[in-house]
Parts: C-alpha cells; sequence; structure tokens
C-alpha cells in the first residue's frame, strides 16, 4: 500500500466460513441426528418397562 | 445452441492427461477409482433389477413367478443390490468425479481408495452369495428375531466399512485440494453437494457399524438377544439415511447435468448452498417415518424427527425443485430460447439421454418420490398406508424415478469423459431413459395405488390362499398389481437396454482419445466451466419455471387434502 498500510482484509460471513468448512458440516451432520434421532430414540426404547 | 462435440489430444503425463472436451485436469488414479466404481455400480444393477424383475412377477397374481421360498431370497438380494452396491458404487465414482476431477486435485491415499473398493466387492459379493445359499432370506431390513447367516452381516459389514474408508479419501481429497491450491474460494455447488452426500454418508455407516456388528456377533452366538425396537431405531438410521445419500448425490448430478448440457448456473449458490445444508442438518431424521406406528416411542419423538425436522428437509428439496428447472430456463433463455412461456422447455435437447434422463429424474422425484414421503411421514397419514405396498412405491419414486435414472444419465457423460469411448447405438441410447423412465414411474404409481387399497408389502400371495383367515382385495388391487408387474417389464427392458449400452460402449465404442474424435452427445459450449466455477445466474424473469412450480404446489396441496380426506372416513370417532 503507498502509505505502508496493510491491505483491509475482506471480511468473509459467518454463513460462507461455515459453508466453506467440510469438516464443521460434518461435525453439524453427525452431531445432530446422533442425538435427536439415535440417542434420543435409543433412551426411549431403554425406558420402556420390562415385561415380567 | 453451442455445443462442444470435438476434442483434441493430450499427451499423458505420469499423473494427469487433461481432457480434450472440458478442460478438466484428470488425475489418472482418480480416473481409474471412477472407472471401476462405476463398473462395479453397473454390474449389481443388473444382477439386483433382474432379481427386482423376478419380485415384480411374483407379486403379479396372474403370473407369480417364484415359489414363495424364492420370493424371499430374491426379494432380499434385490433389496441389497439395488438400495446398497449399486448406489453406493455409483455414489462412490460421484465422490471421486467430485472432489479430484472437479478441483483438478490428486486423489489421497489411492491405496486406501483401493483398498476401499476392494472391501466393497469383498462385502457385496460375500453378502450375495450367503443370500443365494438360501440361508439368509431376511430381506433387506433384516429385522430381528430372523436371523441370517453370520457371512450375511460380516459381508455388510465389510462394505460398509469400505464404503466408509472412500468416503475419508473423498474428505482426504478436499483438504489436498485447498492445501496445494487447486481451486480458489468455495467449492463449485456439485462438489458441495457432494460433500452433503458424504456427510449423510458418515452417519449412514456409523449407524450401520453400530447395529450390525452386535447383530452379527448375535448370529455367533456371542451375544444372546438384540432387542427389535432397539435394532429398528438405530437400523433405519442407516436404511433411511442410505437413501438420503442418493437424494445429495443425485441433485448435485441435477446441477451438474444441467451445467454440462445446456450451460446452466446455480440461480443463487447462497440459496442452493442453504438448502444443502438443510440437508445436512436435517434430512437423516426422516428415518423415524419408518417408526411411527410403533407403540414403544413417543410421539415427541415421532413428531420432532418426521414432522418438524423432516418439513425443513422438504423445504431444501422444493428448493432444488425450483432452482434446477430455474437455472435450466435461465440458461435457454441466454442460449435463444425466449418466445413465451416455454419455449426453452420445448427446444431442450429432449434427444440428449443425459438430459432427458436427468429432467425426467428432477419431475418424477418431485412429483411422485417427494409428495408421497410427505404423506408417509406425516404421523397421522402415515397409519393409511405404513407397511402397504405404498411404501416401496414411495421410494421406486426416490430412487428408482430419482436417483437411479439420475445416475444413468450421469454415466452418459462418464462414459466419454471419463472411460473416453463414445456412446454407441445412439438412437437406442436416445430412447433409453424414456423407457426406464415410463416403467420406473409405473411401478412407483401402481404400487402406491394397490397400497392404497391396503396390499401389503413382502407379501408373496395377495389373495391368502393358504392363510386361516381369508381377505379379498377389491379387483382394482389385483389390476394395479398386474400394471405394476407391466411397469416393472418396461424398466427392466429399460435397465438392460442401459446395461448393453455402456458395456458395448466401454469395450467396443469408437475412441475419444484421439484427435479430430467427436462426440455424439455433445457438451455445452460453457457446461465445463459451469460445471467447476462458482457463480450465480442472478435474477432472471422465470415464467415457465413460476408455471411448473405452482402446478407441483397444487398437486401437492390436493393429494395432501385427498389423504386427510380419505383418513377421516377411516377414522370415525364415535
Amino acid at each position: 500500500m503507498e502509505n505502508g498500510e496493510k491491505p483491509q482484509l475482506e471480511r468473509i460471513p459467518a454463513m460462507q466460513q461455515l459453508l466453506d468448512n467440510p469438516f464443521l458440516l460434518l461435525f453439524l451432520g453427525v452431531t445432530l441426528p446422533t442425538v435427536l434421532y439415535l440417542i434420543w430414540g435409543i433412551m426411549e426404547v431403554a425406558s420402556v418397562p420390562v415385561a415380567h | 445452441m453451442a455445443t462442444i462435440d470435438s476434442g483434441f489430444a493430450t499427451p499423458d503425463t505420469s499423473t494427469y492427461r487433461t481432457c480434450g472436451f472440458t478442460g478438466l485436469r484428470v488425475e489418472r488414479q482418480a480416473e481409474l477409482l471412477i472407472r471401476v466404481n462405476a463398473v462395479a455400480a453397473v454390474l449389481f444393477l443388473a444382477w439386483g433389477g433382474l432379481l427386482g424383475l423376478s419380485v415384480a412377477l411374483t407379486r403379479w397374481p396372474a403370473v407369480q413367478l417364484l415359489p414363495a421360498e424364492w420370493f424371499y431370497l430374491a426379494l432380499t438380494g434385490h433389496g441389497a443390490n439395488v438400495l446398497l452396491f449399486w448406489i453406493l458404487f455409483f455414489e462412490m465414482a460421484v465422490l471421486h468425479f467430485a472432489s479430484a476431477i472437479i478441483l483438478g486435485s490428486r486423489i489421497a491415499t489411492p491405496r486406501f481408495a483401493w483398498l476401499g473398493f476392494i472391501m466393497m466387492v469383498a462385502g457385496a459379493v460375500m453378502t450375495n452369495y450367503t443370500v443365494l445359499r438360501g440361508d439368509s432370506s431376511v430381506m433387506f431390513t433384516s429385522y430381528p428375531p430372523m436371523m441370517a447367516s453370520q457371512w450375511f452381516y460380516l459381508g455388510l459389514i465389510i462394505f460398509a466399512v469400505g464404503a466408509l474408508v472412500n468416503v475419508m479419501v473423498f474428505f482426504g481429497t478436499l483438504v489436498v485440494a485447498k492445501n496445494e491450491g487447486t481451486y480458489n474460494g468455495s467449492v463449485p455447488l456439485v462438489t458441495f453437494g457432494a460433500i452433503t452426500a458424504a456427510i449423510i454418508a458418515v452417519f449412514t455407516l456409523a449407524s450401520g457399524a453400530i447395529i450390525l456388528i452386535p447383530t452379527w456377533l448375535w448370529s455367533l452366538g456371542l451375544i444372546t438377544e438384540i432387542d427389535t425396537l432397539m435394532y429398528k431405531v438405530v437400523w433405519w438410521g442407516m436404511g433411511h439415511a442410505s437413501q438420503q445419500i442418493n437424494v445429495s448425490a443425485h441433485i448435485a448430478i441435477w446441477y451438474a447435468i444441467a451445467a454440462m448440457c445446456v450451460g446452466a448456473k446455480p440461480l443463487s449458490e447462497k440459496v442452493s448452498r442453504g438448502a444443502f445444508l438443510m440437508y445436512i442438518l436435517f434430512l437423516q431424521l426422516a428415518s423415524a417415518h419408518h417408526l411411527l406406528a410403533e407403540p414403544g416411542l413417543s410421539s415427541s419423538w415421532k413428531i420432532v424427527n418426521t414432522s418438524y425436522m423432516m418439513y425443513l428437509a422438504v423445504m431444501a428439496s422444493m428448493i432444488h425443485g425450483f432452482t434446477v428447472p430455474g437455472a435450466i430456463e435461465a440458461a435457454q433463455r441466454r442460449n435463444g430460447y425466449t418466445r413465451g412461456a416455454f419455449e426453452w422447455l420445448r427446444k431442450a435437447p429432449w434427444g440428449h439421454p443425459a438430459f432427458s434422463g436427468m429432467f425426467m429424474s428432477l419431475v418424477m422425484f418431485g412429483f411422485i418420490g417427494g409428495i408421497s414421503g410427505v404423506i408417509l411421514g406425516t404421523e397421522q397419514l402415515n397409519v393409511l398406508m405404513h407397511n402397504t405396498i405404498y411404501v416401496p412405491g414411495h421410494f421406486h419414486g426416490t430412487v428408482v424415478a430419482g436417483t437411479t435414472l439420475a445416475f444413468m444419465a450421469m454415466t452418459y457423460f462418464v462414459v466419454p469423459l471419463i472411460f473416453q469411448r463414445d456412446i454407441v447405438w445412439p438412437g437406442l441410447a436416445k430412447l433409453q431413459p424414456y423407457l426406464f423412465g415410463l416403467g420406473a414411474a409405473g411401478i412407483s404409481v401402481f404400487m402406491m395405488g394397490a397400497g392404497t387399497l391396503g396390499v401389503p408389502r413382502r407379501q408373496w400371495d395377495i389373495s391368502l390362499s393358504e392363510a386361516a383367515l381369508g381377505y379379498d382385495f377389491p379387483s382394482a388391487a389385483y389390476l394395479m398389481m398386474g400394471l405394476n408387474g407391466l411397469s416393472a417389464i418396461l424398466a427392466a427392458l429399460g435397465g438392460l437396454l442401459f446395461i448393453l449400452i455402456v458395456v458395448a460402449s466401454i469395450l467396443a465404442g469408437p475412441r475419444l482419445d484421439r484427435p479430430g474424435a467427436k462426440m455424439r452427445f455433445p457438451l455445452h459450449q460453457g457446461g465445463a466451466e459451469a460445471v467447476a466455477a462458482t457463480g450465480s445466474e442472478g435474477s432472471p424473469k422465470l415464467p415457465g419455471t413460476i408455471i411448473l412450480v405452482t402446478i407441483f404446489f397444487a398437486a401437492f396441496v390436493l393429494y395432501y387434502f385427498i389423504n386427510w380426506k380419505y383418513l377421516s372416513e377411516l377414522w370415525l370417532f364415535q
């Protein structure tokens, strides 16, 4: 830069940062169904009383 | 419309070649892996399709081709081969294409990719051998307490682990491409769709491992009992989510083919990526709709997972259902087809099997598979057709008319661009998607019709001739099952034609790696750039797409209303 200023880096929106990070997406895409579908579902099945 | 049909030969380097048609850098290992996965996929489709035809002809009461024991054997083999093996082998080819080829990168850890492929082949062959032995006719779902041979479960586990290894190689290739700077900024939308498919695959395959490993130990006698409801919950995390990998992969293919055939760019990258994000977050939860009739699970779990979360995934599908035809309309208007609301559609390349297959897949996935999926995912409506043949009707609308047709369409580009052989018998190739699409649509619609009349799924004989308590289905149900059989013959002809064309093209098609070689089914001039670049179309006027989407919504609302009306007549409160 002419006056020795550092170049201003364009701020990347948070949503684009998310969409550009496949491993963060992988974390979300595995965690959400694991909690809402698998763990919750398994807890429900496990809480069914056993017949005697 | 300007197209590219002729390429230029470039000398092979040790690891890369430059595609003469697309200009994309093609790494040798990635190309080989795409080839072997595509060949394996087609072989398992041929075998699974043959078994499917025998199932449909057995369920046609006037034919009833197979005896009962063979029927359940064929049904088990059909499910495993077409719902897992054909689909996942092709998806591995798609993942390698969307990472290494589109990003122009080398493939990460090719030895692991080969190891994964070999494991998938070994697992699929082992499962098929076990099914054919006749001691594992437990059907695709293999619900306990039915027990298959230990080799059945082991085959599926080996296959799933092999697929998981390849998914990890895909993520590794993304890292390699980023670190080596083979692309700038965000990955192209097609690659993003493949990332979505890969993420869902990780959840799917992990769920499969969680449930199939203890089930395998149970078959070995090392575990005394598998809780049937626990099995169903975890198994459907694999069984239904595996079909969500398909949805993400075939939508990525819709965008790719639209780009390659007419030069379509996404209407809005943000909107399309947002829709894929909704898939990543919510699509797998639709697995719960298989369990809506289970008494051991609460309504809260069922409704949160299906009605609330699944509708967000449905909204994502409707976004893609708008943006893909919208992108095609915008591109066609750029190509000069601007008259009226539908000149862009009339003058679309309907003689190009990749385009016709893709567009029929789009329409049938939405109208048949999509709408019926929402009906099945609504807890109250689900009881109308739970465990009836409506359910296979629905998933033949998504997996056969949607995914399989889209994958077939993509193969008409894979053969010339990756195998570097041109398509033989172009007249038959033009006909093939219509034949298969019409058959697949018939299978879906007629099975859904029979299911609405109460015909059960997985039933060898709907006349219940040997049952202690008989039941007479209306004659319309028998008609529907007959029409389903005829549709299956049509689809099988289309499938057979596809396999013959692909095999003959690979083995004896004109070589395209020579100077002056021409593709019979060409790429659009801006096709390769549209696939491999990022960028939105903008905000063009799309009157034709608006009309098509309005028709879809009208059909959706009408069918939804009809089912509630039907339910109100059956479910009388006194």
